[in-house]
């Protein structure tokens, strides 16, 4: 192809050109490639696996791909009773996630205990995570998550995604 | 072989226990002395044929002594007959002689029994908690640990804290009333 063509007013490109907001297009990638580690600690996980399967399908929402390490995930879904056993095992994977990370408490038990009022479970997933989305239903339904994960979508698309990242990112990205 | 043949050669055997036998729909109990526990499941498996352990579980009697009962659930796959045994052990010397050696499944449901109720087995080769993990200062199933549980914390293991209840506190009375009286419920206090 001849140099001046190069240069010349491309109609191809031209027309794709979209001005907007670093920060928007950021949200607009993370909310809809949102890869869950999926926390399935009791039954509330087979309402999960059923979300992601083909007649829900959470794969429309960007949400499919389920990653057994917490390395490549972006979303935790805590989805079921949280013993004392598991909670630190539950907080430490949370901490290999790499940021941005969100948590969903899919359910009952993960959001508070649900029926367990025992000596042997944790009241609420909150007690040690920042928890993003509370999903009500013994277990909820996978239109609930569907919904859940929606919500959290909306909540990322407000985030100021380059303003307020954590202290300890932006010095360390500084230094 | 039936219940009957089972229970008349056991009472035979071991004609001490043969006053404590216990009938009801169907069923056979014997409770058998502390020290003889381990010949008596010795000779019903070697000789009865009860070759299957259903369950081994523990028993709190809160206030009345002997406080702590361990109930054996056998099966005999020949003759598909069930027998129970129980033997008690008082509140100062919870400990029951261990049979994992006769059925290797006593292992496990042995662990339970004393991480649950802090019932000892001598003898036992691995006698660690099962359910709650090492460290753990209570004995949780017991009749006189609130249901809400109790604070406890094992640095990086784990850790406890009472849960709240509505209406609680939720407490077992201390009685050899029927369960309908001493079972946790929620007192004006």
């Amino acid at each position: 192809m001849p140099v001046e063509n190069a240069i010349a007013y491309d109609t191809k490109i031209e027309g794709n050109v979209i001005i907007t907001r670093a920060e928007a297009v950021i949200n607009w990638m993370r909310k809809n490639s949102l890869w869950p580690m999926p926390m399935g600690l009791a039954c509330c996980a087979i309402e999960l696996m059923a979300a992601a399967s083909s007649r829900f399908d959470m794969a429309r929402f960007g949400a499919e791909v389920m990653r057994f390490s917490p390395r490549q995930s972006d979303v935790m879904i805590v989805a079921g009773t949280v013993t004392y056993k598991m909670a630190l095992a539950v907080k430490r994977i949370y901490d290999q996630m790499p940021e941005p990370k969100w948590v969903i408490a899919m359910g009952a038990c993960a959001s508070s205990g649900g029926m367990y009022r025992s000596y042997a479970v944790l009241q609420g997933i909150d007690q040690l995570l920042p928890v993003d989305v509370y999903i009500s239903g013994c277990p909820p339904r996978p239109e609930a998550l569907i919904e859940g994960l929606m919500k959290l979508q909306r909540k990322i698309e407000t985030e100021p995604s380059l303003r307020t990242q954590k202290p300890a990112i932006t010095e360390a990205l500084v230094s | 072989m039936t219940l009957e043949d089972v229970s008349s050669q056991l009472e035979s055997a071991f004609p001490e226990i043969a006053g404590t036998k216990v009938a009801f729909r169907g069923e056979i109990s014997y409770t058998v002395a502390r020290e003889k526990i381990v010949d008596v499941c010795q000779h019903c498996r070697d000789v009865l044929a009860f070759d299957y352990m259903t369950d081994l579980t523990g028993v709190d009697h809160f206030d009345v002594e002997p406080r702590f009962e361990v109930v054996y659930e056998l099966y005999g796959l020949p003759h598909g007959n069930h027998l129970r045994l129980k033997v008690f052990a008082p509140e100062g010397d919870p400990a029951v002689p261990t049979v994992s050696h006769i059925w290797p499944t006593a292992d496990w449901h042995e662990r339970e029994a004393y991480d649950m109720l802090g019932i000892t087995f001598p003898g036992h080769p691995d006698l660690r908690r099962i359910l709650m993990w090492d460290g753990y200062p209570y004995f949780p199933l017991r009749k006189d640990f609130p249901l809400e549980g109790k604070p406890s914390e094992v640095p990086d293991v784990a850790f406890t804290r009472a849960a709240p209840l509505e209406g609680g506190p939720f407490v077992s009375v201390p009685s050899d009333g029927i369960t309908k009286e001493r079972e946790p419920r929620a007192r004006h206090v």
